[in-house]
């Protein structure tokens, strides 16, 4: 596939807010798991909250959007200079000429639960001031950030679970490859509701304390909350060393389950596979492996058979998750840019949380920072209905 | 401006009072009186007894008009990529969960919840024609089926490969059909490929069936964004569904190739702007 610049990018997750803390958090392997207090939840398990965002206001003109899911997008537009950096993009292409991809599994529901709790006694019906199509509507969170930067091209919302916000870049690559559009801005927001808090403990998926992933006794994911955005554009003549491209998207499905992974993890293997050819790439070449990693015991096993028959144990690799928690379908772009940061970074993250690295589970799990040379870095994001997605990055020089 | 042209192989249709694509034409050819009347949305075949139970109005929705594209154009789904897009997903299975959390309770059943993704019918196509293909589960709002279509076109254009694409909705129950009034179930699958002409050089794109059906092409389209506005439909009844139903955009474009005219259809996109979707009809 054609090559693409990861022009600027920015995320906020309950680790840090913007590149810096992102980056500090996970030099200093500092997790931001909490046990979970959000809206009266009573749950035994942890969660991923971002601080700050119940006080976040969005501009006047974009207030019938106000919804925790595009308040999280708003704090996380104006970090790291992204919003700017998007207006720069458009004075190079123009705004019809940028794309917005955006991922999330549950957008803005958590309106739709509290107006739940508000109907009216007689009727039956719902607060007059609930917006369906601002809040619930999964493209709200693409309408919002397409206003909220000024942008006038093609708009979408891929919404396939926990590989949304990973997909994106794939719809994104083929847009521009099109010649559709010179510029995509691409990401994924998600933010806590009861939906998936009491959704995931029904299916008995959630941790009890941090999740650990694969550690001997890993017992689900813990649910969090995350924004992450990327400015991607065609690769100039020149590059900095330091820049980071996107090199290969692999997409595919199990055809098994709509909740459990293909237990040899065929539909993830598949799709590690297909990112590799995409980049010309062979797996000795990879230097880590942001793991799905959920930290549930289907998910881990099933992975982990996925990745040992394409790399063996050759390549390290961890799961943030025991550090970001599991931001569902915000977590393909948050690992994207934490996958970016690594590579500029020269380290491999080890993930936290892991006491005993499931011996059955045969890969180079890092549960250390690992310093070193990085030029490629592979992340994986399955999901629910047997939904893959591999993204190939790389550093320029 | 860009223009991205596909073949059409197969289309699936359901709404109401429109019984398959097949049973449709004279409808939408104005040949015969339109009747309004209830979907019809049969058990689709092809999946375990187990998730057959599991499957809501707008999974089976999806998977009836897929099959019907892919029937119609004798391709075999096992490696079809797959686009599904649609507003809002399953709008009764979200009820029943936001009352569930309403109650002190906060019950929700385990299956409830993995039906509620907007993958679901994504999920189940995959589970149901073995398909380990990659897919899409996207959505646009209103403009659902336009950026369906873009997506499904890109695919053709940029991967060579042949695509399905599925648009389907679904009404929600009150209170929230009061404030998203969906009022019908709708569904429309396109079967797209690569131009036969320009790509006769190179190998048969994927999931193609020897000997099962002619594959032959309906017709060609080649899209291009455009400022014009949407067409609607003549015909009162066809154009309140058009309007009130994300899938159901699709009419106009379903309309000229009922009608095996050459031409222009603008079809519904972002803003009051439009997808220009050229249409020259195989003889």
């Amino acid at each position: 596939m054609t090559e693409l610049l990861l022009k600027d990018y920015t995320a906020t997750s309950c680790v840090g807010h913007g590149r810096l803390e992102t980056l500090d958090a996970l030099r200093s392997q500092r997790g931001g798991l909490a046990p979970c207090t959000f809206e009266r939840a009573e749950l035994d398990t942890w969660t991923g909250e971002v601080s700050g965002v119940d006080d976040v206001r969005l501009p006047d003109k974009l207030r019938r959007f106000d919804c925790r899911n595009n308040r999280l997008a708003q704090m996380t537009l104006l970090q790291d200079g992204f919003a700017d950096a998007v207006a720069q993009s458009v004075g190079r292409h123009g705004r019809r000429r940028i794309g917005v991809f955006l991922g999330t599994s549950t957008s803005g529901i958590l309106q739709t639960e509290m107006a739940y709790r508000h109907r009216d006694p007689t009727t039956g019906a719902l607060p007059a001031d609930f917006d369906y199509e601002a809040s619930q509507n999964s493209f709200s969170i693409a309408e919002y950030v397409r206003q909220a930067l000024d942008l006038d091209g093609p708009a979408v919302v891929i919404c396939s679970a926990c590989s949304s916000s990973a997909k994106v870049f794939g719809s994104a690559r083929r847009m521009m490859d099109a010649g559709l559009i010179d510029a995509a801005v691409v990401g994924g927001v998600d933010s806590l509701c009861l939906t998936t808090l009491y959704g995931f403990h029904a299916l008995q998926l959630t941790a009890r304390g941090p999740c650990k992933p694969f550690d001997t006794t890993r017992d689900g994911i813990s649910i969090s909350e995350a924004a992450a955005f990327a400015l991607l554009e065609r690769v100039p003549n020149s590059l900095d060393a330091d820049e980071v491209t996107l090199l290969g998207v692999g997409e595919s499905s199990d055809a098994y389950h709509m909740s459990s992974p293909h237990p040899e993890g065929q539909g993830a293997r598949t799709a590690m596979l297909e990112a590799l050819k995409a980049g010309g790439l062979e797996p000795g070449d990879i230097d880590y492996i942001n793991l799905h990693g959920t930290g549930t015991p289907s998910n881990d096993n099933a992975e982990s058979r996925a990745v040992a028959s394409v790399f063996g144990a050759a390549v390290g690799g961890s799961s943030t998750k025991g550090a970001t928690g599991h931001s569902l379908g915000a977590a393909g772009a948050l690992e994207a840019v934490i996958c970016s940061l690594a590579l500029q970074h020269d380290f491999a993250p080890g993930g936290i949380n892991t006491r005993e690295i499931d011996p059955e589970l045969g890969i180079q799990y890092l549960v250390k920072n690992r310093p070193g040379r990085m030029t490629y870095a592979m992340s994986n994001s399955f999901g629910f209905g047997g939904t893959n997605c591999s993204l190939l990055l790389g550093r320029a020089g | 401006m860009v223009k991205l042209c596909a073949d059409i192989e197969g289309l699936g249709l359901l709404g109401p009072g429109l019984d398959g694509w097949t049973n449709s034409g004279a409808v939408l050819e104005g040949r015969s009186l339109y009747v309004r009347q209830p979907t019809n949305v049969p058990i689709p075949d092809g999946l375990p007894p187990a998730e057959r139970r599991r499957l809501g109005l707008v999974v089976k929705l999806a998977l009836n008009v897929g099959l019907e594209a892919i029937a119609k154009a004798g391709v075999e789904p096992d490696a079809l990529p797959a686009v599904f897009a649609s507003s809002g997903g399953d709008g009764q299975n979200c009820h029943e969960i936001c009352q569930g959390l309403a109650n002190d309770e906060r019950l929700i059943s385990p299956t409830r919840f993995h039906n509620s993704v907007h993958n679901a019918a994504a999920g189940y196509w995959s589970i149901a024609t073995r398909s380990r293909a990659a897919s899409n589960a996207l959505c646009a709002f209103d403009w659902s089926f336009a950026a369906g279509l873009l997506e499904a076109m890109t695919q053709v254009v940029v991967d060579q490969t042949r695509v399905l694409l599925v648009a389907y909705d679904a009404p929600y129950p009150q209170p929230l059909f009061a404030k998203r009034p969906i009022p019908e179930a709708f569904g429309v699958a396109f079967v797209l490929a690569p131009l036969r002409d320009a790509s006769s050089a190179s190998p048969e794109p994927h999931g193609v069936a020897t000997g099962v059906g002619s594959s032959a092409t309906l017709g060609r389209l080649t899209l291009e964004l455009s400022d014009s506005p949407p067409d609607r439909m003549g015909n009162a009844e066809l154009e309140a569904l058009r309007a009130s139903i994300p899938a159901a955009r699709a009419l106009p474009l379903l309309q000229q190739l009922a009608q095996r005219k050459a031409g222009v259809v603008n079809i519904e996109y972002l803003d009051g702007r439009s997808l220009a979707v050229e249409v020259v009809p195989c003889s």
